[in-house]
């Protein structure tokens, strides 16, 4: 079996299971927000009024909450739905809620890692289509509709049909200036917007063992985007390392056996890779940045569970360094303690110096909610994960996806630009 | 929920692959918890003007469609974020069945636990439909969709035939199952080792 099948069938008390396998799974972690929360709990609503008592959850210990797409709250509906979670998380005792303005929060997918909230060999579900991330710390992670987080609340399992693996076996090393975040817009681009439906995709290789944790939650969060159901990378020292530096050391890894079996192995050679962009509106529409040259920008973004993590800040803060922007640029730390760290070693300084905005950790304008819109005809480079009509603001703005590299070297120059032409 | 049997409208053509679910219900309306009236804010951005008229030429905004309960749409429908106020948008708007070669994931789910019938079918079959201005009869008892050209059979999972068939939440259905479920997951945890 490989890891995805071992983590299932442990979850499921069985020695073995094989893809299409339906299976009903403990469920080790659950998640919900500001927008699946208050969705959620229109489904406690609902089965309240039919009658049913819910006068405790499954085990609120393994219950964790984030507010982090309306917030700093938008207007007053999803303040509303801040006071709603917390009215929630009271009644029934669930103590990990990371509130805005206390302390640490975040984006999410980021508190997964950061706060080790999920653990390698874990089942763990959430109400958000980008909890796939969090594979990257060896965990089976899906993302749920409401109706079936308020069931895991409740129950503490769900069901699962056992997906195929498709395997990505990248091979060497990235080369400087090119990032993870190019790596998996390419596999996106070569297997399309649904080319990962209902699969799990897992990364592995030299090329995956080179890369950093964070490094690597970059390529499972974007899974999402071809569609999969999960993704994942096997646990390594560089995980256990990461993992211990944030308290967490007990826990039960699974790995894959010698015969694992997969539906299919792509092979990547890193070090050939390119800078890459995804043209709107989808993050299959790409090519390399340099081909686009020629498109003027009215916006970077550096943000998101996708591309606002500390070494994204970094690499941001390298091409920065005394140089100033071109164009509106805003920096969103996607949690507390990462934009805490980004203060700490110099980065804030290095990017307000180069005269960009930094902000609170929020989905806000990743998902076109708030926090720095686009407008009509707005042309907007960004770290983020979609670019669908509409997704960054108004329906006829446009999103370009890039790396975290190439969104700085494009800030400076005003147009997309290839970090490397930019030394 | 209303029970699913057998429903026969015309069928609204949506003819657009990777429709997400940004644009089935956008981002503004989801901090809205309620479940009903999501209807009026379906496909917001194709179906109004900036100014909040109608946009005449949008294939939802017809007359003929008006009580249409089918949708016909393209490849990856539902892709993107996970928002279950897509699929209470299309069930509030009249929508029972969904037609489409493929769907996403959590979407297609979310669909079944809202009373709303998402059916894969064949490039070829869904391309006929869409040429085809007859009403359809989709009839989940026997898993036949007809028109006036074709009669085709669809595939479904026995579970998500009952619920839709009586009418059945979930949630209620599985947990009302609680004991036998714990009762069969003991005896399946002592009839084999654990993995570790």
């Amino acid at each position: 079996m490989n890891i995805t099948e071992k983590i299932l069938a442990r979850a499921s008390g069985k020695t073995k299971v094989s893809p299409d396998d339906v299976i009903f799974a403990n469920v080790d972690k659950v998640m919900m927000h500001d927008v699946s929360g208050p969705g959620v709990i229109a489904v406690f609503e609902k089965l309240k009024k039919t009658g049913m008592k819910i006068e405790k959850l499954w085990n609120p210990e393994k219950v964790w909450v984030a507010e982090d797409h309306f917030v700093p709250a938008a207007d007053k509906i999803s303040a509303q739905n801040v006071v709603l979670l917390t009215q929630f998380t009271k009644e029934y005792g669930v103590e990990k809620h990371f509130k805005y303005g206390m302390g640490q929060y975040g984006i999410c997918h980021t508190l997964s890692h950061e706060e080790a909230m999920v653990l390698p060999g874990e089942v763990y579900v959430g109400g958000d289509s980008h909890t796939n991330t969090t594979g990257a710390l060896g965990a089976f992670a899906a993302g749920l509709g409401h109706t079936d987080v308020a069931y895991v609340l409740l129950n503490g399992k769900i069901w699962f049909k056992v997906p195929e693996t498709i395997y990505f076996k990248i091979n060497g090393k990235l080369p400087d200036y090119v990032m993870a975040k190019d790596l998996i817009l390419k596999i996106i681009g070569d297997i399309g917007t649904d080319g990962g439906a209902y699969k799990t995709m897992q990364f592995g290789g030299s090329g995956v063992s080179e890369m950093s944790v964070e490094e690597r939650l970059t390529l499972t969060n974007m899974t999402t985007e071809a569609g999969a159901k999960s993704g994942i990378i096997e646990p390594d020292q560089k995980l256990r390392d990461y993992l211990a530096q944030r308290g967490a050391t007990n826990y039960s890894e699974v790995h894959g056996d010698p015969d694992a079996q997969y539906e299919k192995i792509h092979e990547y050679e890193a070090s050939e890779l390119d800078p890459i962009v995804a043209k709107p509106f989808s993050p299959e529409n790409i090519t390399i940045a340099r081909e686009l040259s020629s498109v003027s920008l009215d916006k970077a973004y550096i943000g998101s569970c996708t591309g606002a993590k500390l070494e994204d800040l970094r690499a941001v803060a390298k091409i920065f360094k005394g140089r100033t922007v071109k164009i509106r640029t805003e920096i969103l730390p996607a949690a507390i303690s990462i934009f805490r760290k980004a203060m700490d070693e110099g980065l804030v300084k290095i990017f307000m110096d180069a005269g960009a905005m930094v902000g609170p950790p929020t989905c806000g304008a990743c998902c076109g909610a708030h926090m720095g819109v686009l407008a009509k005809d707005e042309v907007c480079i960004s770290t983020t994960n979609r670019n669908f009509p509409g997704r960054m603001g108004h329906v006829e703005s446009k999103t370009y996806l890039a790396s975290p590299l190439v969104a700085a070297a494009s800030a400076i120059a005003g147009k997309i630009t290839d970090p490397r032409d930019i030394k | 929920m209303e029970p699913f049997i057998k429903i026969k409208s015309i069928a609204i053509p949506l003819d657009k692959v990777n429709v997400d679910t940004d644009q089935i219900i956008p981002k503004q309306f989801l901090k809205l918890v309620q479940k009903t009236g999501f209807g009026q804010y379906l496909f917001y951005d194709w179906r109004y003007e900036k100014d909040g008229t109608v946009k005449k030429d949008f294939v939802l905004n017809e007359p003929r469609y008006q009580d249409s309960k089918i949708l016909l749409t393209r490849n990856n429908f539902g892709c993107g974020s996970s928002r279950e106020h897509a699929a209470w948008a299309l069930l509030d708007f009249g929508f029972r069945a969904i037609l489409s070669t493929s769907f996403a994931d959590i979407f297609y789910n979310n669909c079944f636990k809202n009373g709303i019938l998402p059916i894969k079918v064949s490039e070829q079959v869904l391309q006929k439909l869409f040429e085809s201005r007859s009403e359809i009869e989709i009839d989940l008892e026997k898993q036949t969709i007809t028109n006036d050209d074709i009669t085709i059979s669809f595939d479904i999972e026995p579970h998500w035939k009952k619920i839709l068939l009586e009418g059945l939440d979930d949630i209620a259905v599985t947990l009302r199952h609680n004991n036998e479920i714990s009762k069969y997951e003991n005896a399946q945890r002592n009839s084999s080792l654990r993995v570790s």
